[in-house]
């Protein structure tokens, strides 16, 4: 394994994000703090309680999730297009490092980086509700998962694009629609009976569902699937990277 | 010696069903400097990257120290330095930042003392902490020579390494690579400039068409395939070469002061003796004389041009 290789890529990627300490960290936080005072105090303060959770607390791990999920996307997409775009691919394509371990070191980066978000977002959201954390180990778990399994897809999604509007098209319009129809502002159970089928065809459902069971021991569906549905994703990155690799894809002519 | 690097049958056909290599073998051996010439779209970068690893190749193989550059990528990259062509390099990190990143890529651990070496070798000391987007094109070229050399390896690629530096900074860097040369360093360096390579290399390789259709020793390039050209100073100007000395390959210049004589060094006889005892007779005098080997540019040039 080499090591130095992978320290070298990871240290690279995370002094890239104190480069763009706003864009990265500060950005993220202010907006969701917006939504937290726009869903969580003007909204909720009409909608008594969710489940048994006042409405504002109920949103929380939503909020983080989505956070958590574009900003491990944006991240390792980003992090693997930009030497693509600039051409400085070049030293990492011709260094002594397998395919594991430049994935570890990218993606390893992103996800740091979108849980340092998360977790901050989660300190940002304690100063506006009382929060209760009942399953903190799996909540940390769910929270690695999630942003190691997306942080997979970004870089799958760095790789494939070929323009910056086809970096930015997924994040956009896939991952923030999924989250926002996932589940993040409201349980599926308020849904009609054939929405509430429909989706549970959406995979960021299962994410926040299990996420916020760690926080309130409640959940849409069963914690179990949540955890099944969130490593049938995660091999199936890690299958679709493997599958890059191999082929050299859009990495080697 | 068993040759530093080995490439056996290399072939390359891209997606596109351009073939930028056609079953190409060639052994480099330790410690030479060799300088694979060429004109654009010869397949020079595709060698390069093939080796490097950073593109596959169709067929054949490579090896480089023994290792295989597929199976044992590891040992073969980590001997391996490369500087590209393009100026590829990151805008925001500081020149020492990005030296580091290189040497801790190659699997070696910081060693600050050989960074600053590296950096004092290049003069990029002073810069080491500027942003790389601060400096010059000639500076890049020197960082990405020092980024290839932060770890140390073996054997050193240059691709068109002075492209577009200027005469100062070009005669740096062939001082730079006769020092890596002077510590054992195998170096392989691609270039337009015919110059460098004569100034440089020990042997010429040309590639043409995805082919190597040549590889000699350069003094032996030049010896074997130089014409030389004595150039006579007429003591008094001529309107037409005389008849008397039609026999020899004779052109005379435009204002009619100089004879141009071109002859074979590989010969059996250079004529030159006849060609002075007939200038006797027919009266010319002239009042010097110089000989000119021809550059490794013009054999290229006549290389490339016909047909292999």
């Amino acid at each position: 394994m080499n090591i130095h290789a992978i320290k070298a890529i990871y240290r690279f990627e995370m002094a890239r994000t104190g480069r763009t300490l706003f864009q990265s960290i500060v950005s993220p936080v202010i907006s969701t703090s917006l939504y937290f005072v726009v869903f969580g105090a003007a909204i909720g303060s009409r909608i008594s309680e969710v489940d048994g959770i006042s409405y504002g607390a109920f949103i929380v791990p939503g909020l983080i999730m989505l956070s958590l999920l574009t900003q491990s996307v944006s991240n390792a997409s980003f992090g693997i297009y930009f030497p693509r775009f600039t051409g400085t691919i070049y030293e990492v394509l011709s260094a002594p490092v397998s395919y594991l371990e430049i994935v570890i070191a990218y993606v390893g980066a992103a996800a740091t980086k979108a849980i340092i978000v998360g977790l901050i977002i989660l300190a940002t959201a304690a100063l506006f509700v009382p929060l209760e954390i009942q399953h903190p180990g799996w909540m940390l778990l769910f929270l690695l998962l999630t942003a190691v399994t997306f942080a997979l897809f970004g870089f799958i999604i760095g790789i494939w694009a070929d323009n910056f509007e086809k970096l930015q098209f997924v994040p956009m319009l896939v991952i923030t629609p999924l989250a926002f129809l996932g589940g993040s502002f409201y349980s599926i159970s308020m849904l009609p009976p054939f929405w509430q089928k429909v989706t549970l065809l959406n995979p960021v459902v299962y994410l926040i569902s299990g996420f916020r069971w760690s926080f309130y021991g409640q959940a849409d569906v069963d914690v179990g699937i949540s955890l099944a549905m969130t490593l049938l994703f995660l091999g199936l990155c890690l299958a679709v990277i493997w599958w890059i690799f191999r082929t050299g894809y859009r990495l080697k002519s | 010696m068993a040759p530093i690097l080995s490439i056996s049958g290399l072939s390359k056909t891209y997606d596109t069903g351009f073939q930028a290599l056609k079953s190409v073998s060639l052994d480099i051996e330790k410690g030479e400097v060799f300088a694979l010439l060429g004109p654009n779209g010869a397949g020079k970068t595709t060698l390069i990257s093939i080796v490097c690893g950073i593109v596959n190749a169709s067929s054949g193989s490579v090896t480089v120290d023994g290792n295989d550059i597929v199976r044992d990528y590891r040992a073969a990259r980590s001997l391996i330095g490369l500087v590209p062509q393009e100026l590829t390099t990151d805008a925001f990190e500081t020149v020492w930042a990005t030296v580091s990143f290189s040497r801790g890529l190659f699997g070696k651990p910081k060693a600050p003392a050989v960074v600053e070496k590296v950096l004092r070798d290049l003069s990029l000391w002073d810069k080491k902490d500027n942003k790389l987007v601060t400096l010059s094109g000639g500076m890049k070229r020197r960082v990405l020579i020092a980024k290839a050399l932060a770890h140390e390896p073996r054997v050193l690629f240059l691709d068109e390494p002075t492209a577009g530096v200027d005469v100062e900074l070009r005669r740096d860097m062939w001082r730079v690579i006769r020092e890596l040369r002077d510590t054992g360093v195998t170096i392989i360096l691609t270039t337009h400039y015919i110059e460098e390579a004569e100034e440089m290399a020990d042997r010429v390789g040309v590639i043409n068409k995805g082919e190597i259709i040549l590889v000699e020793d350069k003094a032996e390039l030049m010896r074997k395939l130089g014409r030389k050209q004595l150039t006579l100073h007429l003591a008094d100007p001529l309107s037409a070469v005389p008849a008397g000395l039609s026999a020899h390959n004779l052109e005379l210049s435009a204002d009619g002061s100089e004879l141009v004589y071109t002859y074979d060094t590989q010969g059996e006889r250079t004529g030159i003796t006849a060609l002075l005892q007939d200038l006797n007779a027919a009266g010319i005098r002239f009042r010097d004389l110089q000989t000119r080997q021809s550059s490794l540019e013009e054999i290229f040039v006549n290389l490339v041009r016909t047909p292999s």
